[in-house]
């Protein structure tokens, strides 16, 4: 098929994804500016205030740039995890199977859903913590850059659990026993630094502590891993995990009988 | 004329063991009408399944137009168009949407989608309806829209599995009146059907598949001809004696209903001479049973339990 065809094809997709969440955005957007808000007003206000400086910076901005990511990390992968196992549940999915779509085309519209989510709810999460700190911006590059590969990450995570799950438990399973502890360990409330020798090496191998790392370097010039190293760890991630989707699309696995 | 589609040698043998389909050839040549028949488990389904790329196959060639599923699975699904027997489209989103996002799978326009789009949900009356979600939908109309949504590309050959199952007599009719009509168009259609009625009024040519492996293939007037024997219901003036007509088996079934085995040599009109010397009046006629139906009991082991459904 011609390039543009496969163009169209994918503003398809990812028009079709970005209207299902858009179209419940009370349980896709709302309930991230709350929580997040509750973040803040416990952890920032609350608890932070007693906590003091941490990196050279108060609590409440020290926590923003990890906060912002734990929503970018939760949204891009539940979006693309709940819409394509939906979409396998209901049998919709065999609208873009019997058509000429490549498997590269649906795997980019709905990873490109997922960073739309990922991104927008993000940038929502960015707003809220404005009414409770000054943000500080010291690389913005840095910022899209690791915005945009994290949500990809996820997304392609997300898509991958989809494609593996049988029932809408499936589809919870790690996003409660797995990424929400690597989130919660990643840094996002404290400095690696902080922590005894073996859990600083223990962390190293948690792939979020580069992502939080990364874009906390991006707001306030700190960080506890080089940004090269982060960043290759993102793009490794993210080229395995794309050849993987590409594979169990290919193979038709749980799509094909 | 072309061939619409060419299947060649085509297993598939599924997760522990099953062979569901045992080497099949099959070929529609293009603007044809086609009838693929048989019982529950038969393969038709599955052969359906390979054609349209949602099953893999175990060994065989499928070719579209000339291009193999194999090495031009793209343009081979590009002539395409399938209405799959379970609803498959997304519920909760509005009809419009469904099918112009369709339509932008197969590379077309968003603005020329919803032209299109207008056009098939006016046709299959459900413009009314195209704000609505898919779950709003009677099952009649859940139908019409998997038809609708089968054509936005404007697919050469439309494959309907069980297109009318659960459908009202009156909105069958008309169904089958716009498959007519698209047919006409040049665009082959292969359907497959528990009416059989519906096959042998619509369809020229018939496959009939039976434990994967194809038992008829031929043109439905030469299958019709090969049935040497129909059997007729009249309903007649009361009578509590059997008419005997010369020639004929003959079973009074009530005071008023009596039926008729006729060759394809007899004469109806011999039947009405000798019930008319009897003084038996004869009201209304009709076949026992769809003359389709008596082969396809006759051609497939498990027709017994096939012939519940269809009736």
């Amino acid at each position: 098929m011609s390039s543009k065809v496969n163009v169209i094809a994918l503003k398809s997709i990812l028009h079709k994804e970005v209207h299902r969440f858009m179209r419940i955005w009370v349980q896709t957007l709302v309930p991230p500016a709350i929580t997040i808000s509750l973040y803040f007003v416990i952890f920032g206000s609350l608890i932070g205030s007693r906590i003091g400086e941490m990196g050279g910076f108060d609590y409440m901005s020290f926590i923003v740039p990890g906060l912002i990511m734990m929503s970018v990390i939760t949204n891009s992968y539940s979006n693309v995890a709940s819409s394509f196992f939906s979409a396998k549940w209901q049998r919709n999915v065999e609208e873009m199977l019997v058509a000429p779509v490549p498997n590269w085309v649906i795997v980019a519209g709905y990873v490109g859903g997922g960073m739309a989510r990922g991104i927008l709810v993000g940038t929502i999460v960015t707003l809220v913590s404005l009414l409770f700190v000054e943000i500080q911006i010291h690389n913005i590059w840095v910022i899209i850059a690791t915005v945009s590969l994290t949500s990809a990450t996820f997304a392609l995570g997300g898509l991958i659990n989809a494609i593996f799950a049988g029932s809408f438990d499936d589809i919870s399973i790690i996003p409660t026993f797995i990424l929400t502890p690597l989130t919660y360990l990643g840094g996002v409330f404290y400095s690696i630094s902080l922590l005894p020798e073996f859990w600083q090496g223990v962390s190293q191998i948690n792939p979020i502590v580069y992502m939080v790392n990364a874009f906390r370097y991006g707001f306030l010039g700190i960080s506890d891993v080089s940004l090269i190293l982060a960043f290759s760890v993102l793009l490794t991630f993210i080229i395995t995990l794309f050849v993987i989707a590409m594979t169990l699309i290919s193979k038709g696995i749980g799509l094909r009988s | 004329m072309k061939k619409a589609l060419e299947i060649s040698n085509l297993n598939k043998v599924y997760k522990g063991g099953f062979k569901a389909l045992k080497g099949i050839d099959l070929t529609v040549e293009e603007g044809d009408f086609f009838a693929l028949l048989g019982p529950n488990g038969a393969g038709k389904s599955t052969t359906i399944g390979v054609i349209t790329s949602l099953v893999n196959k175990t060994a065989g060639t499928v070719k579209v137009f000339g291009h193999d599923i194999d090495q031009e699975l793209e343009q081979a699904k590009s002539y395409l168009g399938l209405v799959p027997q379970e609803f498959n489209f997304n519920q909760f989103e509005p009809l419009m949407k469904i099918l112009v996002n369709q339509a932008g799978y197969y590379g077309i326009e968003r603005s020329l989608a919803y032209q299109r789009a207008e056009k098939y949900l006016k046709q299959l009356d459900l413009w009314d309806k195209r704000d609505d979600s898919g779950r709003m939908l009677s099952g009649g109309m859940k139908r019409r829209l998997m038809i609708a949504r089968a054509l936005m590309h404007e697919p050469k050959v439309l494959i309907l599995d069980e297109p009318t199952a659960g459908v009202d007599i009156e909105l069958r009719r008309s169904m089958w009146e716009f498959l007519r009509e698209l047919n006409q168009q040049g665009i082959t259609i292969i359907l497959t059907t528990h009416y059989l009625e519906e096959a042998e009024m619509l369809c020229r040519n018939i496959a009939i598949i039976d434990s994967g492996i194809i038992v008829k293939n031929t043109d439905m007037k030469s299958l019709l001809a090969t049935l040497d024997q129909e059997t007729i219901v009249l309903d007649i003036k009361r009578t509590n004696i059997t008419p005997v007509l010369e020639g004929y088996i003959t079973r009074l079934i009530d005071d008023h209903t009596l039926e008729v085995d006729v060759k394809n040599s007899q004469s109806l009109n011999d039947i009405f001479i000798q019930l008319s010397a009897q003084n038996i009046d004869v009201h209304s006629m009709r076949n026992k049973s769809n003359r389709l139906e008596e082969l396809f009991v006759s051609l497939v082991g498990s027709g017994q339990k096939e012939i519940q459904e269809v009736s």
